[in-house]
């Protein structure tokens, strides 16, 4: 069976102190002003945490032995625990910002954009979810034309992460570029530098959650980029993003667990010491049976979550098929973020009236949980995709 | 540069500690332990000499098993290698004993151009042991250091006290004791992490450093802890109500704390 090794374990302790450090005393704070802390992604770049899944060619740690992608969802768990937004700005800044490049870009590509991103100067984003196109990304209407020696783009992105940060260097967007012999579209994925004449990112949304991670629309009208700014081959749009969220499906469910984590131990913290009729509250089994199901939550959630990571990393090391890698995903991502929501309802139950006000960290997990439900492929989605590979017909 | 860092371990003092009943000694199967924080900047101190030109740092430590982690952390950090001594005969050694046996052990590790120390333990708080040490090896001791250059063989130092800065030289070798404001001690990063495990870590008894057990423990102990008693719960503030004059209030009690 799969386990933790001590280098993980050590990794984790280092992430919750940095977390507890760098974070915690300020995440209030941003939190209220939406504020993106861009001075903290190059310190998670010095711990390693962007290039945990990337070879040392590019600034990472990844190889046999080494950095893998469990140590990523280590690192993922221990941030969301302390707050998801930065959570997530890990979790797509490795998943959706890097990820792509690295497994599809060509040398030049990852040599241009890996060691800045590995080393947190810079920040990637994915687009590929759209006004009119989200579960069912491969409706993309966005569409980039040859035009000689570029892709001229036009169309719209609707919420990407880290898309619109100071850093940010590049968002890689799916659009069409033709139409297949069957009809569908053919979809291919392009690089978009920031900055580029004609890309616009829109103003930030105002979120119900996730108020620290950064999340933009994106326009494109008529933005032109060189040939070779093709993402891998022409035509692959589809499968690539569709592997890409395999990936991130499982660094979700780690921020999820670090998020039941939080509510076990806030709720566990507040059940011992509020005094409600002479006693503590956790002292009735209302309370303390509610706080006992928190802690069966976070071990299912967790062991659903690394059995997934240690699958991938077994994948990447070609002992496991992605048939197998694919639907551990799909159930821990679906498992983990209902548990999650589940727990911040919870917890924020266990704080009382406190657990409705923003000086305590259970509202803000209770905001930011609702979002682990619905990105990188609803729960809706997650039960398509297990009873696709359970092999039910399909329509 | 060869610099030679003692590191401590300590009960984590996030955490409740206690001693234990029998010989008014640390608790340490209670509470977690861990490297000292004032020796993360000393470790950090030698880092960035090394790393600026060219040598080792070897870390030392004297305690129980689980010491270890805190050399752990030390090579995951960045430092090369680690030394480890560790002897029942040790429990309950105080400061004197300490130097002694961190003398020998950096006596045999060799001689290296700087032993850098914190300027305290987060538990003992003694700050005795880098002079004694400094004493026992016949080097200077150069303590407190909230700014440390070393320019071939001379360190500088800056000494930061409550009426004056001292700016003060020494010859190496040395020995330097940190302050906290020296540095921003590095978090280890996952690199580190995975490269410390094949780091050489050397264990060695008081046999090995040809120290008697007789001089160390609690028994060779100059001090002794009599008793021990929890601090009573804090008392509740000193409320000021303003009455027209609370600013003047306010600033006269600071300064009765000395606070300004
Ligand atoms: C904060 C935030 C950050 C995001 N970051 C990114 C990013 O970086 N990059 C990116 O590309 N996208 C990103 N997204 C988009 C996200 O992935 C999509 O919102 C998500 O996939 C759902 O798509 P949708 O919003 O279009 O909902 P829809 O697809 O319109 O779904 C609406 C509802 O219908 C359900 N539904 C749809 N189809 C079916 C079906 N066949 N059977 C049953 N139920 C169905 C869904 O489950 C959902 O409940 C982000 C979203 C948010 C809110």
């Amino acid at each position: 069976m799969f386990e933790l090794s001590q280098e993980h374990e050590d990794f984790r302790k280092v992430v919750r102190d940095f977390a507890e450090k760098e974070v915690a005393p300020h995440i209030a704070q941003w939190d209220r002003d939406e504020h993106f802390p861009t001075d903290l992604v190059p310190k998670m770049g010095e711990l390693g945490l962007f290039g945990l899944v990337v070879p040392e060619e590019y600034g990472g740690s990844a190889g046999e032995g080494q950095g893998d992608f469990t140590s990523l969802c280590v690192a993922i768990e221990e941030l969301g625990r302390v707050d998801q937004s930065i959570g997530i700005t890990l979790s797509a800044g490795v998943g959706l910002g890097i990820n792509p490049i690295l497994t599809y870009g060509s040398d030049e590509q990852k040599a241009r954009y890996l060691p800045d991103l590995v080393a947190g100067r810079a920040l990637a984003g994915f687009g590929l979810t759209e006004p009119e196109a989200g579960s069912d990304a491969g409706a993309t209407r966005t569409r980039a034309t040859r035009e000689g020696d570029d892709w001229v783009i036009n169309g719209a992105k609707a919420f990407i992460t880290n898309s619109g940060t100071d850093i940010t260097s590049v968002v890689t967007v799916t659009a069409r570029t033709g139409t297949n012999d069957d009809g569908s579209a053919r979809i291919s994925a392009v690089m978009v530098p920031s900055g580029t004449p004609g890309f616009t990112v829109e103003p930030a949304y105002h979120k119900l959650g996730w108020h620290v991670s950064d999340t933009h629309g994106l326009t494109f009208e008529d933005c032109r980029v060189p040939a070779s700014n093709l993402l891998g081959t022409e035509g692959d749009g589809f499968k690539q993003f569709l592997k890409t969220l395999d990936d991130g499906r499982i660094a979700i469910s780690a921020l999820a667990v670090g998020c039941a984590q939080a509510c076990l131990e806030l709720a566990t913290g507040y059940a011992s010491t509020r005094v409600a009729f002479g006693r503590p509250i956790g002292v009735n089994q209302g309370i303390s049976f509610q706080v006992a199901d928190l802690a069966v939550m976070v071990e299912a959630a967790r062991l659903l979550t690394y059995k997934a990571a240690w699958l991938k990393d077994e994948l990447h090391e070609g002992r496991r098929t992605v048939r197998e890698v694919k639907h551990a995903a799909a159930i821990a991502k679906l498992h983990s973020t209902e548990a999650a929501v589940t727990a911040t309802r919870i917890a924020t139950q266990v704080f009382g009236g406190n657990g409705f006000m923003e000086e305590y960290p259970v509202a803000r997990f209770y905001r930011d949980a609702k979002i682990l439900e619905i990105g990188e492929g609803t729960s809706e989605v997650q039960r398509m995709l297990i009873a696709r590979g359970l092999g039910l017909p399909q329509a | 540069m060869n610099i030679v860092v003692c590191v401590k371990y300590v009960p984590d003092a996030q955490a409740e500690r206690t001693f234990n009943a029998s010989d008014n000694t640390t608790d340490r199967e209670n509470v977690d332990g861990l490297l000292s924080e004032l020796d993360e900047y000393a470790v950090e101190a030698a880092l960035k000499l090394v790393e600026a030109g060219e040598g080792e740092v070897t870390v030392v430590t004297v305690g129980p098993d689980q010491a270890a982690d805190a050399i752990k952390k030390a090579l995951q950090m960045g430092a090369d290698k680690g030394v480890h001594v560790k002897d029942d005969a040790i429990h309950g050694s105080d400061a004197i004993a300490t130097s002694l046996v961190l003398a020998e052990a950096i006596k045999k590790i060799g001689s290296p151009d700087l032993v850098v120390t914190g300027m305290a333990s987060t538990d003992g708080t003694m700050g005795v042991v880098p002079t004694m040490l400094a004493e026992r090896l016949g080097l200077p001791a150069v303590t407190y250091a909230s700014e440390l250059t070393v320019d071939g063989a001379k360190a500088t130092i800056r000494r930061d006290g409550d009426v004056s800065t001292q700016t003060i030289e020494a010859t190496l070798p040395a020995l330097i004791s940190v302050t906290d404001q020296i540095n921003e001690p590095r978090y280890p990063s996952f690199k580190g992490i995975m490269a410390a495990k094949k780091k050489p870590v050397e264990e060695w008894s008081l046999a090995d450093l040809g120290v008697e057990a007789g001089q160390v423990g609690l028994d060779a102990a100059w001090t002794k802890v009599e008793a021990f008693a929890a601090r009573p719960p804090r008392s509740q503030g000193e409320i000021v109500t303003d009455e027209g004059d609370g600013g003047k209030k306010l600033a006269e009690f600071l300064a009765s704390r000395k606070f300004i």
